[in-house]
This record gives C-alpha cells, structure tokens and sequence, in this order.
C-alpha cells in the first residue's frame, strides 16, 4: 500500500533533516575549481559625483586579478538594471524611470551604491586591494525622507526627475470621494508612517558565477528567490546572454522575505567578470553590506481622512502618501506602494469611494522594494488605525464600529471601488473566532489586574484583507507588469512509479518541498517519500517566476495540481487500452485506475512502467511516457485575511511595551499542511510585531549614513519578545483556484502591526494618546507620556 | 580579518614583555569584543598575545571580607557562583545579564574592564562596589581607573590580573536593555556599605559614572523612596537612535530605584 500523506495532514518536514542536519548546499558552500574572490568597493557617502577610480595600487595588490568599474561596463555598452514595473500618473504619463547602472556611473546615490569590483585570488586579498582603490568623490548633500526630498531646493538625485518624484500615481474616483466628504456625519483624519524597515534572511546574499569557454556558457549560482526572472532579467536585458546560454541555480536559500526577489547588481557585475577573467568567482556579502544593499522595505508617510455618516458607516476613504524609492527603481519598487497598496484600501469594508494618490519619492538610501507583505501591510495599517480613531472620536466600540461596515459573507463576490473584486471570505467569522480565540470577554480583569501592578493593558483589533497569489497576468500587464506572472510545473512519473516534479517556485523556509509532495501524494496516490520537488535551477526546472506574493501554493500548486490531472488523464488512456475497456469507464482512485463496475484494475506503477515499456501499448494514438506539464495563470488574485487581536502591556515607568496575548484567526482558503500553515503564520506575525515595536532603518538626514546599520542598532524580534500565540484558521474556499488554496506566506505580516499598535494606542487611550508610530519603543512611549494631555497614573 | 602573529605566553612576565617589544600588539582574552573589530577590519594589530595560557587568572576566591576574581574568568562562571551569589549576589546577577549563553561562557570580567565599553555591564558593578583593580604592575581604585570613552588608568602593556571587591552589607543591580544590543542602554549598580552607599551608572554616558546625591539620600535611607524624586541632569548623557539623553537621565533614576529593590529583595 502507497503511503499517501495528503492534503490536510501535517507529515515533518521533508527538508528539514537536511537542514537540521548541517546538509543544506548555500551558494556559498559551493566550490568551483579556479575559485576567485570578488570584493564590492561601496560608496561610503550618501550622495556624491564619482569624479574617477585610480585602480593603480589595488592592481599591484598581492593576487589582484582585476578591478572592474562603471566605465568597464559602459565601455562594454552593458545595459541598465531593469525595472520589472512601468507605472503611470493620471494623465497616463510613464514614470521617470532613471537608468540604474550596475557599477555606478558619474554619480553615487546611497550609502553602498556599487563603485568597483575587485576581483583577487582570496577573499582577504580582494579585501586588502578593495582598501588601496582611491575613488575621487565630490560629496553632494544628501536627501533621505520623503517629505524633504519634494521640497523645493532639495537636492536632486537625477537632473530630468524634477523634486525627486518618480510618479504621481493615484486610482480611485476623486470626484465622488469629494462629495461624500461633503455629506459626512464625521470625518477622522490621521497623519502617521510606515516605518522603513531591513529584511535580514538568515543568509545574506551571495553568487557564484562561471563560464565555459568550451560550451560559450554562463552560470550564476545565487541566494535567488526566482532564477527563471534573474536569468530573464540579466540575460536578455543587462548582459545581452541568450537564454539558452545562461543557467540561473538557487540552491538552498536561507530566507528571503523579498529580500532576495529582485535583479540585484551584484548577479550582473560577477557574471559579466567571469567571463572577463576567465575565472569562476565567488561574492559573498557580510551582514553589514546587506544592511545597505539589501533592498530595503516600507518607508511611506501618509494623511488619510475617513468620511463617516452619523451611523458610523464609512462613507468614503482618501489617502494620501509619499513613498520612499530610494535611490533608484528596483525591480518591483514603483509596483509595492501603488497597485500592492491601493487596491487593499477597501478592507474587509463596504467603503463605496476611495482615492489614493501616492507619490514615488527617489532619496539617497538604499533602493526600496517588497518585503514581506509588500504595500498590503501598509494598506491595512492605514485603514486599521483610521477606524480605531473613528471609533474613538464617534463613541462608538471599536468592534461594532467593524461590524457595522464588514462585508457580509453572502455578498461575495465583491467588487471593491478600487479595482479588485474579493472572491470570497467571512471577515464577520474570523472577528466572531478570534473574539472568543482572545477571551476578549475578560480582558477587563485583566485589565485590572494590570492597574494594580501599575501597568497600563491595551488591545488591539486588525481585520483585514490581502491581495496575493501574484497574479492574473492579464490584470497585471494592465497596471504596469512588464512580465507574466503565471507558474509553471513538471510532473515526471518515473517507470517505477516514483515521481519528480519540477516547478517554478522557489523554497527558502517555506516547506514546499513537503506541501507539493503532498499534493501530490494526494492526487495521484502514491507515497509521499516517493514525491521529490526540484526547483530553483533554469536548466532542470522549464520555467517560473519564483516565490513572492504568497503565490507558491495558490499559482504554483495550481499548476502542479493541473499537471497531475494530466497524468491521471493520460494514465486512464493507457489503462483503457490495457484493460480493454472505453476511456470514459475508467476510474482513478486511491493510486488505481479500474473500470468502473469491475474488479479489473492496473496499479498507478503499472500503468507507469508500461508507458516507458511500450510493448503493449496504443502507440498510433498515445506517446510513451508519462510526464506532463502545465503552466497556470490565475483568473484573480486571492484574498486571505481575518481577525488578529493583540493584547500588551505598557510600563509607564520606562515605557516598554510588552505583548502578552496574540491571537490570529485567519481565512488563507483550503490548507494543505496545518503544521506549516501554522509555522507560516507565527513567523509572519513576529515579522509584523518587529515593525510595530522593535524595528527601524535610520539614515542620518544631512550625511546619508545609514545609523541602524547591523543587529547591535537594528532591532529583529527575537524569541523572548513574543507569547504564545494563538492561531486558528476559520477558512472559505477560494473560487478560482484549483485546490481552494488562498495563500497564508504574508497574512501574518500584514495583519499584525495594526494589532499591536491599536492595543498600544488603547492601553494609553485614558491619557488622551490617540496614536502612536512605529516602532513604538520604550523612548517614544516615554516622550508621548511625557506630552500626555491627561496625567500619568495607573487607573 | 588581516593577517596576524599568534602568541600564547604561559608566565605573565612574558606576556607583558611580548606586548612591550611588538608594537601594535593586543591581548586578546575571550575575544568577544576584539574578534568581530578584526573581523571587521576596524582592528588590525601585528600580533596577539592570548592570555588563556596563564593558568591561574580564571577563578573566584574568598578573602572574608573580600570576593577576588581573576581577570580570565567568564561571565558564566562568576554568574553561576555560589560564593558571589551568597556574598555579592548583586554582581552574581549582572553576569548573568550579560549578553547571551555563548558571550558569557567565552567574554571574561578582566576583558570587559579593561575594555570599558560605555554600555558594558562590569564598569557598574566594579565602581559600584569600589572595587580594586589588580594588574601585572600595581593596584588600581575602580575610582581613578575608568577615564571616560574606552579609556582606563592601564598602560598599554598592563595586564588586569584580577579583580578584588569588598563584600558590601546589600547591593543591587538593575538594567535597561538596549532593544537591539541588549548592552545597558541605562545599567545602575548600588552597593550598601557600613561607610555608605555607592551608585554607579553606565550605559548612560560616555562612561560609567557615580550619582552623589543618589548615595547621600541612600545612606541616610537604603529605600527606593529616598532616590524617587532624584533627577539626573541629561546633560552629558548619550543622546543615539535608541534612547534621547532626558530618557536615559529618566531611566537612571528608575533603574536606581530598582537596583535598590533588587537589594533588598
Ligand atoms: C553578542 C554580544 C553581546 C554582548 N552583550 C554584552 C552585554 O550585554 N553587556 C556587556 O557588558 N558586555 C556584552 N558583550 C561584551 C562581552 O561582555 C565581552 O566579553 C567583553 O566586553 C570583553 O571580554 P573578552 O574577554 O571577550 O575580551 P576580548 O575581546 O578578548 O578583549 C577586549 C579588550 O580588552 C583587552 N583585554 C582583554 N583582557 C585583558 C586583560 N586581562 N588585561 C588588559 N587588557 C585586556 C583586549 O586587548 C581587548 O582590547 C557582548 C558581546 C557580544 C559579542
């Protein structure tokens, strides 16, 4: 009997034994014969003209092989890093979309923007040369917050991109915005920002690369959460290699949380200097490079109003937001805070008007792109804080308020004002679920029991919908994509039975090579240690677009659940003509094809082996073999969401604030391993805890350092900052996706900030605190007590 | 990391002259400290002398009236000490604060002062008690040793052998985590003796420091009450992107007042 772990169960993962094991392969386990070091040379100053690189004595550095700088590639007439979105302001006028070059040319614009290359024979000396490279900088002021760099007579980082703004993007029906305003009961406003924030995976970035002279070949090893898009990116676009000349591997990634989901320099520079030195080469970043070349995430400043009428119905929506870029355009950059962020202002809610207007700001600090979440967590933050304060200033409970505008279950499908149309979801039963999840009911004793320690509790609700499984390519090409965004997998059924699949995603921590086993398992009966996934290698792997967006399961599983369907329609043709029965009669089920009726039946191995040994076989109407493939690309997004409610305690004596309840009750759709669905969810909640209290990227205004540089200034949420959580799933089915899967690799994410700092801002609501930014550290507590208008003292 | 010269001395004598005869030589004890700036290239000396060689510079002994504790003896061990936990269970516990598992059981007390980071821990605790500071050449009161910024009273061939603190009636330490170093963003030790009560500070400033209004008002009074109303002019004090120098003047004086609770609890 097949031992079929499917859908539902929770089996240990399949990769962890080689993890926990010390058996993973990193890009930088891998060795390559002729192994040379590479060295980036960084700019040091936030904002200065390159005015030229004496390469001089680092080339008589001991073992120097090669510098290779801007004038190198532009010598060479390699292009410029592509942007993977084009977005348009309302007129339909194009970004300003600046050319971003892989070593810098003329100017640097951030604190790490790529100077040199330095190529040597060990990583110590690549280091000592990369100290004896003299580069002329005439230091220019920097500019590194929104706000200043649209101020007139702020220092401009291009000459043809007038104030800083890259585009002037807005969605949403201004007109009829305004006039509900007009009509409103109540409006509520709110000025607040979304702090900028550093991913740091587990692993920092690093790649190989190689090429064969033999075989006129390139190949890039890189911590690449989509190798299919690099070899896309840099290939047809950077470096002018045929894609069939290139092989792009992601091996094991350690975390990427979007960090490693772009086109990133570094890949183009080192593949375009092996060739040029003839020598594989090998880059690995320290922690302290990540922190400044690793693309950054968030970074908005936002004014929001709510329009209300005298019921607490919402009426109408607008925000207003300045999004930081950074120094140039990333690969996603301009797409996050526009069609990520937009669309997601309707919420769970019946808000028949919304505007948006965003402008994409460039500043001297590191490129800004998707993290974890990418525009859905600043969305929710947003609207989840604008309610509370709605809430609080009409009087009326900061739930009822919710209820009042949730979309009812029965309303589904539900076209939102702002372009996408939610397919399904219960946001009235996630509330109910977590409610009582969280013994709200006796949060008032514990309240209480806080005073009497002279602590302050508060809670926080976030009811929230997310748009992911990126994405109907059609829909996106619309908004800008200037790539399709479907997924691609192979199923090969070997002759004994045993099956690989290839597909397009890429797991760094996300435990696909379990969840697909599974599904697989499930569909066609067989073992699920007879299942192995291969991804993250252009030259095993078709195609694929990688993993973000929580797109794995729902556009990735797609297509590996439909190309199972094709092995099991190809399998009843091959048992037809072996149990001399009609196609339509035979059955599949539980790993045997029968026909219907009769005990005649062929074991899912047989019917393998007879379709690689075709002696008896319809060969005049059936190819041998059994191997299929599909590629899926989704109708819609989908929309997970739920209820998260946080619960903390302030200490108004220092000001700390501890989270001491967290409860998620979410919708992520059908779930196919709970164990991991649950792992994804915990993660992504301390993810989004460790913006709200903890982490912060902080540039120094005038020079453009970078002063949360590595762990000892930036903040990550560690173990000891969080309680057991509570996270329950409280599903409907997706009614698009083959499975019913939703997605659940961001929702934790996306939910949680709000959260947290709505229970901040309510167990200080007695003091007069109205809101409070991120991340709320024990100093910025502190200073809004200080400024309270009520007095400080335990209630 | 840069190359370098690896000595490994077993007599002090020898160490001391290694340092004296290499220029740009350094001691290197648990390394905790030192590695990560070679490691960053922020540091590139010649050559290190280790000191884990000479034998007798780890460990923890009863003088009676005095706990002495040699230079290479690790966090862990002066944490988990049943002597310092009966006789100074304040500079038991501040081990114990001391970073994590691994930098407690590799960081030694001799390398923490004589680094004297502005936000270490030991600084508090070795001036809080008045403790006296044994090298390869002298004796040094913990109040002429700490100068400021990473600065001490040692010559740069001096070597801290041991540390000796006198046992105080009750002492106390409490500390406010940095959020991300988890270094004292504001540490204060309080240490009660027949004569009096010291206060020491770190964290707060550019060095460790002791608050004289706090040890009036304790000697009179050993009760958090006597220090309640006690402000710390900010002045002076570390203003970075964790914590503004009035939060931390704030924070020492709750801290002080916790560090009280702790010795008397
Ligand atoms: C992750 C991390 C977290 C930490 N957290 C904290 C914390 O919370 N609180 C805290 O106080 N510290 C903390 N530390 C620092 C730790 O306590 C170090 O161990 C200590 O500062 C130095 O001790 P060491 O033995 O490692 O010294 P080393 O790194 O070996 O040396 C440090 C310096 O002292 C000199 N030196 C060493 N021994 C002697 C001696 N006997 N005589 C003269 N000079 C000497 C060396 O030449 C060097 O300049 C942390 C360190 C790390 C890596």
């Amino acid at each position: 009997m097949a031992n079929v772990i499917g859908i539902g169960a929770s089996p240990k993962r399949k990769e962890d034994q080689r993890f926990l094991t010390g058996r993973g392969n990193y890009v930088s386990d891998i060795k390559r014969p002729g192994l040379a070091a590479g060295v980036f040379v960084r700019s040091p100053h936030g904002h200065a003209v390159l005015r030229g690189v004496d390469k001089v004595a680092a080339l008589a550095a001991p073992g120097v092989i090669a510098v290779l700088t801007g004038d190198d590639v532009a010598d060479d007439g390699l292009g410029s890093l592509p942007c993977g979105w084009g977005i348009s302001d309302a007129k339909g006028v194009p970004m300003k979309e600046p050319p971003f070059p892989m070593l810098a040319q003329d100017k640097v614009r951030f604190v790490g923007d790529m100077v040199a290359f330095v190529i040597a024979e060990t990583p110590e000396q690549a280091n000592a040369a990369a100290e004896l490279l003299t580069v002329d900088y005439e230091v220019l002021p920097s500019v590194v917050g929104v706000l200043e760099a649209i101020r007139p007579g702020a220092p401009q980082l291009f000459k043809d991109v007038p104030n800083n703004i890259c585009c002037d993007w807005e969605l949403g029906d201004k007109s009829a915005v305004e006039t509900a305003f007009r009509k409103a009961a109540h409006v509520a406003k709110l000025s607040l920002v979304n702090n900028r924030l550093i991913g740091n995976p587990m692993e920092p970035r690093a790649a190989i690369a190689e090429y064969e002279p033999g075989t006129d070949r390139f190949t890039l090893w890189t911590t690449s959460q989509f190798p299919h898009v690099v070899r896309f990116l840099m290939g047809a676009l950077v470096l002018n290699i045929p894609q069939h000349k290139l092989r792009v591997v992601a091996p094991d990634v350690g975390g990427g949380f979007g960090v490693k989901q772009f086109h990133y320099g570094e890949e183009a520079v080192i593949t375009w200097a092996a060739k040029r030195v003839m020598r594989p080469i090998k880059w690995v970043a320290s922690r302290s490079e990540g922190y400044v070349s690793d693309r950054h995430g968030r970074d908005h400043v936002t004014e929001a109003e709510l329009a209300l009428d005298e019921t607490g119905k919402f009426l109408a929506f607008r925000v207003n937001t300045l999004a930081n870029m950074g120094g140039y355009l990333s690969t996603f950059g301009p797409n996050i805070p526009t069609n990520l962020y937009g669309p997601l202002l309707g919420g769970v809610y019946t808000t028949p008007a919304i505007y948006c207007n965003v402008k994409v700001v460039f500043t001297n600090t590191v490129p800004v792109d998707a993290y974890r979440g990418a525009g859905r967590p600043e969305a929710t933050f947003v609207l989840e804080r604008i309610v509370d304060v709605a809430a609080s200033e009409m009087g009326i409970d900061r739930v009822e308020i919710r209820r009042r505008n949730m979309i009812p279950r029965e309303a589904y499908p539900y076209q939102t004002p702002v372009l996408v149309q939610y397919d399904s979801g219960d946001p009235m039963g996630c509330l109910d679920g977590a409610l009582v999840a969280a013994d709200v009911r006796n949060f008032g004793i514990r309240k209480a029991a806080s005073a009497s320690k002279g602590k302050f509790r508060g809670l926080g609700y976030s009811t929230y919908v997310e748009a992911c499984g990126l994405a109907p390519s059609r829909f996106a090409g619309r908004l800008g994509a200037r790539g399709g965004l479907y997924e691609s997998a192979t199923v090969r059924v070997h002759p004994t039975g045993q099956v690989t699949v290839m597909i397009g995603t890429h797991n760094h921590g996300q435990g696909h090579e379990t969840t697909f086993a599974q599904i697989v398992s499930e569909k066609l009966g067989v073992s699920f240690e007879n299942v192995d996934i291969v991804f993250g290698d252009t030259d095993r792997v078709q195609f694929g677009m990688g993993t973000y967006g929580s797109r794995s399961l729902v556009v990735g599983g797609a297509a590996l659940s439909r190309a199972t369907d094709k092995v099991v329609a190809k399998g009843k043709k091959i048992a037809a003509h072996l149990l001399e029965a009609a196609e339509v009669d035979i059955q599949f089920e539980a790993g045997r094809f029968s026909v219907a009726g009769t005990d005649r039946t062929k074991t899912f191995e047989e019917i393998a082996g007879a379709a690689y040994v075709p002696h008896d076989y319809p060969l005049e109407v059936l190819e041998p073999g059994l191997e299929e493939q599909a590629y899926y690309d989704p109708v819609n997004f989908t929309y997970p969401g739920g209820c998260h409610i946080a619960e903390v305690e302030v200490d108004p004596e220092t000001g700390t604030v501890t989270l001491v309840n967290y409860t998620a009750v979410d919708d992520v759709g059908t779930v196919i391993n709970p164990m991991i669905v649950e792992g994804q969810l915990h993660g992504g909640i301390v993810q989004g805890v460790g913006q709200a209290l903890f982490e912060n990227a902080v540039y120094d205004e005038s020079s453009g350092q970078l002063l949360s540089g590595s762990l000892m200034d930036y903040c990550m949420p560690r173990a000891d900052h969080m309680p057991m959580m509570t996270v329950a799933t409280h599903s409907t089915l997706c009614t698009h996706t083959p499975m019913g899967v939703k997605g659940c690799g961001e929702v934790g994410t996306i939910g949680s900030p709000a959260a947290v700092i709505n229970a901040v801002v309510d167990a200080l609501s007695h003091l007069g605190v109205t809101h409070v930014d991120m991340p709320a550290t024990p100093n910025r507590i502190w200073r809004l007590l200080q400024n309270a208008s009520l007095p400080v003292a335990a209630e | 990391m840069k190359p370098f010269a690896y000595h490994q001395p077993d007599q002090i004598a020898d160490a001391a002259k290694l340092l004296t005869s290499i220029e740009d030589s350094k001691l290197v004890a648990g390394g905790m400290t030192l590695i990560p700036t070679l490691k960053q290239r922020l540091a590139s000396p010649v050559a290190l002398v280790d000191l884990t060689r000479l034998g007798d510079l780890s460990g923890i002994t009863d003088g009676g009236d005095t706990v002495t504790i040699g230079a290479m003896t690790p966090h862990a061990l002066v944490a988990a000490s049943k002597l310092l936990q009966t006789k100074i269970p304040g500079l038991a516990a501040l081990a114990s604060m001391i970073g994590d598992p691994a930098v407690r059981s590799r960081g030694t007390i001799g390398g923490s002062v004589a680094n004297n980071d502005p936000a270490a821990d030991y600084p508090a605790g070795v001036l809080g008690l008045g403790a006296t500071i044994i090298t390869s050449t002298r004796e040094i009161a913990a109040d002429k040793f700490f100068l400021g910024l990473f600065e001490t009273a040692l010559e740069p061939s001096e070597i801290i052998t041991a540390i000796r603190f006198p046992v105080p009636t009750k002492a106390g330490y409490a500390k406010f985590k940095a959020p991300a170093s988890r270094y004292a963003l504001v540490g204060v030790f309080v240490a009660k003796f027949a004569d009096g009560v010291r206060v020491a500070v770190t964290g707060a400033g550019s060095g460790v420091f002791r608050v004289a209004p706090m040890e009036a008002a304790l000697s009179g009074n050993f009760d958090a009450s006597a220090i309640a109303a006690i402000k710390i002019d900010a002045d002076g004090l570390t203003s970075d992107i964790h914590a503004e120098a009035d939060y931390r003047a704030h924070l020492v004086t709750v801290m002080a007042k916790r560090a009280v609770g702790a010795a008397l609890s």
